[in-house]
This record gives structure tokens, C-alpha cells and sequence, in this order.
């Protein structure tokens, strides 16, 4: 039992430094969400069945959703401002030969 | 010799032609020229947002130019790696200070910690009679600590509120601009990755969404009896709620659960929850004493208030776990 | 040295909380991206959980749920820490949701997640 442990704990280390060293974020989020679910089971080791269930629920489900959520909505406003800067830019051209003309 | 690598290279391209083929969403151009079709008249019109892009646009490019050149100085990979270095060094300090802590700490797992005192003795012995909670952590957060957690309740609506504030903000520009509203129908908007009438999903949020949700009232109804309590019964609420939103959209959501819904919920909750407190207080403040018989240890109805404000406590975090939801993804509920 | 290994090895879910607590402050302060620089924060947070609960451990004994009505002390751990934890895990959603919007709100405005990048803008408008 003692050797599951330490193997876990050995596992939340490595997420933990895999978050510090990725340079993707989504990636990061992801193993995020794997170091919260290895960390409910610790929960279980140490006797407390409502601190693994409030974290699988919380930790693991609706905290990396709503990280998930947060880079959709960059990636939204990114294309966003991509279209506007688009329509800038047509309008430009199309008033500078306006002009010329 | 070069004939090889190039070959390969032409593949990809065809491969990546390919894939990308199908997914004409995605391509720029396309969603572009749609817009730009559709809405001409309105672009016309608004020319102070478009003057206010362009000059976003000159500002950002000028700071990411001075950004660049600054980052081409000799000095700044300098001042960066002696920054790494003084982090590495700082957290490897408090490493070694916090390791000569935990090594004078009592081991672990042993009996005579000094944690386990007469608080944790008392809620153990007396906690099934005063308390009439199984299990003790629920009893204990419910009964002794319930002021504790009325204040958490409180936090999570106010963090729910702020979230309200920050993201619904440009919700209501889209009332103001017609370019953002333009944005906001256009193909390319915030909706524009989300999945419309997607089988799988649907099928399989229709069987698992009455699951998930029977669970969750399952674990609030019985937190005082095993693991689990208002707070991780109203997470589990709040994901069913999630996928159905995720599956069938906010459309059909909002037949039952809208803003005004969320209002009431929650301020109903939080009422009674503060109204039996105050009662406690005004008892003596010992713990909150109520006239509701505490009933058979083990029985669904018994422990007296403690299933009452395990409801309340579940229905707040399930309104606020869904409201995070709704702000992140939409801007509005 | 040898007894203060020995005594760090005894209480191994300790000093893993603690090397976890210190690699999340090194990622909150090396990362120059908010979303990482918040996951740091919420590694923090787990390990200051992690650290607390396992104090409450007691070997040889069960969660604090009364199954057969003994309610002897020798037989739970102790109930305190994970009641302290339990609340703390909700809150922590809390915050985290908090920083997020903040960081949205932050891209809505300067179009980067990167916090040099944003200082910089920012120190450009108020002049």
C-alpha cells in the first residue's frame, strides 16, 4: 500500500514539473486535469472519501472545463479580431484606389 | 538523394490540402468574404468602431515591435536567465527551509499528533448524539463549523457574481455596436466552434444527464449519512446541467433554468441558511438547535436541520457551478 | 543529516506536499502565461490540502463515518482537517474562476496572455 502511495505522490511531482516545462497550453491543462485525478485517489489513501469525491467532482471535472472554456474563448476572440482586421484593411485598399481614381 | 525529402514534403502538403478541405469552416477567407457579402451596410456604418481597430491594431504592432527589439537587447537574455536563476534559487531556500520543518513534525499516521486533541475526541463521541449526523465531517461542518461554512456559501456567490460582472459586460456591448453584433451572427463568432445538432453527444447526454443528475441529489441527500455533502452533490448537479447545456444549448435550457431562476434560487438558499443561523445565534450559539426531532441514526430523515442546509449548500453550488459555466462559454445565462 | 532524511522519509506525503508547493510557486513565478502562471497557483493550493489532511491521519484507523454505533476515538482518524479541506476545495473553484475571467478580460483589452507584454501596453496608456 505504502509503495502505491509513493508511487502517486511520484506521479503528482512529475505532472507538476510537466506543467512548469510544457509550452502548450492545452497540454498543460490536460495534465493538470490528470494531477487532479490522481489526487482524489491520494484522498482515498488518507481516509477521507468526501475530500476524493468533492475533487473529482470539482477539481478534476469543472475546474479544467472551465480552463478548457477560457482558451476557446482567446481562440474566439482571436479569430474575431482577425475578420475585423481583414474588413480594415479591404476597406483601406478599397478607399485608397477610390481616391486614386 | 534530394528527390526523397521532397516527395514527402509534397505528400504532406496534399495531406494537409486535404484535411483541410473538409473543414472549410475554419478557412479565413471563406468566412470572410461570407461576411463581408452580408453585411457591407453595416461595416459602412460603423466606421468609429472600425477607426478604433485600426488605431488597437498601430498601437499593439508599435508595443510588439518595442517589445521585440527590446528582447533583442543583450541585456534582457541576461536580466532573464539572472531572473531564472534568483526564482531557482529563491524556491530552493524555502525548499530547504520547509524540509527542516516537516522533519521536526510528528510522524506520520502516529496517534499522539498533537492535532488529535479533545476538539477531534469530542466530535467523535458526542457527535452522533448532538449532531445526529453518521458521518461525522458532514455533522461537524453542518452543526459546529455551519458559520464557516454559511461564509463559504457566501463566497462562491460572490465569486459567481464577480464572474457575472467581468464576462457579461460584452454581452451587453453587442446592444451598442452594430459591428459587435454584426461579430456575434457572423460565422466566425464565439458560438461559431460549438457543436450544433452533434448525434453522439446527444444520444449519449440522454442517457447519462438523468444519471448524473440522480446521482448528485443521491450524494446531497445522503451527505449526512455517507461521503459526500452538499458541496460535491451540487459539483456533480452542476455537471449534469454542464453536458446538457453542452449537448442541446442554451435554447433549450432556458425552458427551465434562466437568470431569474439562478436569482431566486440561490437567494432562497442562502436565506434559509442564514435565517437558521441567526435562530442558532440567538440560542446561545452553540450549535444550531432546532425544533425538528434529529430521528434514527442512519435513517434519510433524521440529524434534524443538517439535510435541510445540506440542500441549500447543494443548490447554491449547482446554481454557481453552472453559472461559471454559462459566463465562460456565452457571456450570459 | 542522516536523522533529518530518515524523519523526511517517515513523513513521505509531507515532504511531497512540500516539494509540490515549491514547484508550483517556481512555475507561478518563471512562466510569463497567466494560465500557467494559475495552474501554479492551483497546484499550490493542492499541495497545501495535501499537507493538511495528512496530518489528520492516524494508521490503522477508518474515515470518520459511523457504521456499526462504536464511536470509540481508536477507531476514526481525525475529522477536523478534512472538514477544513473539504471547504477549502470550493473555494478554490471560486478563485480560479475569478482569475480566469480576469484573464479573459485582460485578452479582451491587450490581445496577449503574456504579462510582460501586457505591463508593457498598460504602462504605455497611462502616460
Amino acid at each position: 500500500m505504502t509503495a502505491i502511495v509513493v508511487l502517486m505522490l511520484l506521479f503528482l511531482i512529475v505532472c507538476a514539473v510537466a506543467v512548469c516545462l510544457t509550452r502548450d497550453l492545452l497540454t498543460s491543462v490536460v495534465i493538470y486535469m490528470s494531477f487532479s485525478l490522481i489526487m482524489s485517489v491520494v484522498w482515498i489513501t488518507l481516509e477521507s472519501p468526501d475530500l476524493a469525491i468533492t475533487e473529482a467532482a470539482v477539481g478534476a471535472g469543472i475546474t479544467s472545463l472551465l480552463f478548457f472554456l477560457t482558451l476557446k474563448k482567446i481562440h474566439a476572440i482571436d479569430a474575431r479580431n482577425e475578420v475585423r482586421r481583414r474588413h480594415a484593411q479591404q476597406k483601406q485598399d478599397k478607399g485608397g484606389a477610390s481616391g486614386n481614381a | 538523394m534530394r528527390e526523397k525529402p521532397e516527395g514527402l514534403l509534397k505528400w504532406a502538403h496534399a495531406f494537409s490540402a486535404f484535411m483541410n478541405a473538409g473543414d472549410e469552416r475554419l478557412d479565413n477567407d471563406l468566412v470572410f468574404s461570407q461576411v463581408r457579402d452580408a453585411d457591407q451596410d453595416v461595416y459602412e456604418a460603423d466606421s468609429y468602431e472600425q477607426e478604433w481597430a485600426e488605431h488597437e491594431q498601430e498601437e499593439k504592432q508599435e508595443v510588439i515591435e518595442r517589445l521585440e527589439r527590446w528582447r533583442a537587447l543583450k541585456g534582457y537574455r541576461a536580466a532573464r536567465r539572472a531572473y531564472a536563476l534568483l526564482c531557482v534559487t529563491i524556491c530552493m531556500i524555502m525548499i530547504v527551509v520547509l524540509l527542516y520543518t516537516v522533519g521536526s513534525l510528528p510522524a506520520y499516521g502516529d496517534p499522539n499528533h498533537p492535532i488529535n486533541n479533545e476538539v477531534s475526541a469530542r466530535y467523535i463521541e458526542k457527535g452522533l448524539q448532538e449532531t445526529g449526523a453518521v458521518n461525522i465531517v458532514t455533522g461537524m461542518i453542518l452543526d459546529y463549523r455551519a458559520f464557516d461554512t454559511l461564509g463559504e456559501s457566501t463566497v462562491l456567490f460572490t465569486g459567481a457574481m464577480v464572474v457575472l460582472f467581468l464576462l457579461r459586460a460584452d454581452a451587453q456591448s453587442h446592444k451598442y455596436s452594430a459591428l459587435a453584433q454584426t461579430m456575434k451572427d457572423s460565422p466566425h463568432s464565439e458560438t461559431f466552434y460549438e457543436p450544433h445538432r452533434d448525434v453522439i453527444l446527444q444520444k449519449t447526454a440522454m442517457i447519462l444527464v438523468p444519471v448524473v443528475l440522480i446521482f448528485g441529489v443521491y450524494v446531497v441527500l445522503n451527505g449526512h449519512l455517507s461521503p459526500g455533502g452538499g458541496f460535491s452533490g451540487g459539483a456533480i448537479m452542476g455537471a449534469g446541467l454542464m453536458l446538457y447545456v453542452t449537448a442541446f444549448g442554451f435554447a433549450s435550457i432556458r425552458r427551465f433554468f434562466t437568470y431569474k431562476t439562478y436569482q431566486f434560487v440561490v437567494l432562497i438558499a442562502l436565506l434559509t441558511y442564514a435565517m437558521s443561523k441567526c435562530y442558532s445565534f440567538y440560542t446561545g450559539a452553540n450549535h444550531i438547535e432546532s425544533i425538528i426531532p434529529l430521528g434514527t441514526p442512519g435513517a434519510i430523515l433524521s440529524s434534524g436541520l443538517i439535510l435541510v442546509l445540506n440542500i441549500c449548500v447543494g443548490f447554491v453550488v449547482t446554481c454557481t457551478m453552472y453559472a461559471f459555466y454559462a459566463m465562460f462559454r456565452k457571456g450570459e445565462m | 543529516m542522516g536523522a533529518l532524511i530518515d524523519r523526511l522519509l517517515v513523513n513521505y506525503e509531507s515532504t511531497a506536499s512540500v516539494i509540490l508547493f515549491c514547484i508550483g510557486f517556481s512555475t507561478l513565478l518563471m512562466n510569463n502565461n497567466l494560465i500557467k502562471k494559475i495552474i501554479g497557483m492551483d497546484i499550490m493550493d493542492a499541495s497545501v490540502y495535501l499537507f493538511l489532511a495528512c496530518q489528520g491521519y492516524i494508521k490503522g484507523r477508518t474515515a470518520p463515518i459511523i457504521v456499526d454505533g462504536i464511536q470509540s476515538v481508536e477507531k476514526y482518524i481525525n475529522p477536523i482537517p478534512a472538514g477544513l479541506v473539504l471547504t477549502g476545495i470550493v473555494v478554490s473553484v471560486s478563485v480560479t474562476a475569478l482569475m480566469l475571467a480576469l484573464s479573459i478580460r485582460l485578452y479582451y483589452r491587450y490581445h496577449t496572455l503574456n504579462l510582460d507584454e501586457i505591463i508593457a501596453l498598460a504602462g504605455k496608456e497611462e502616460v
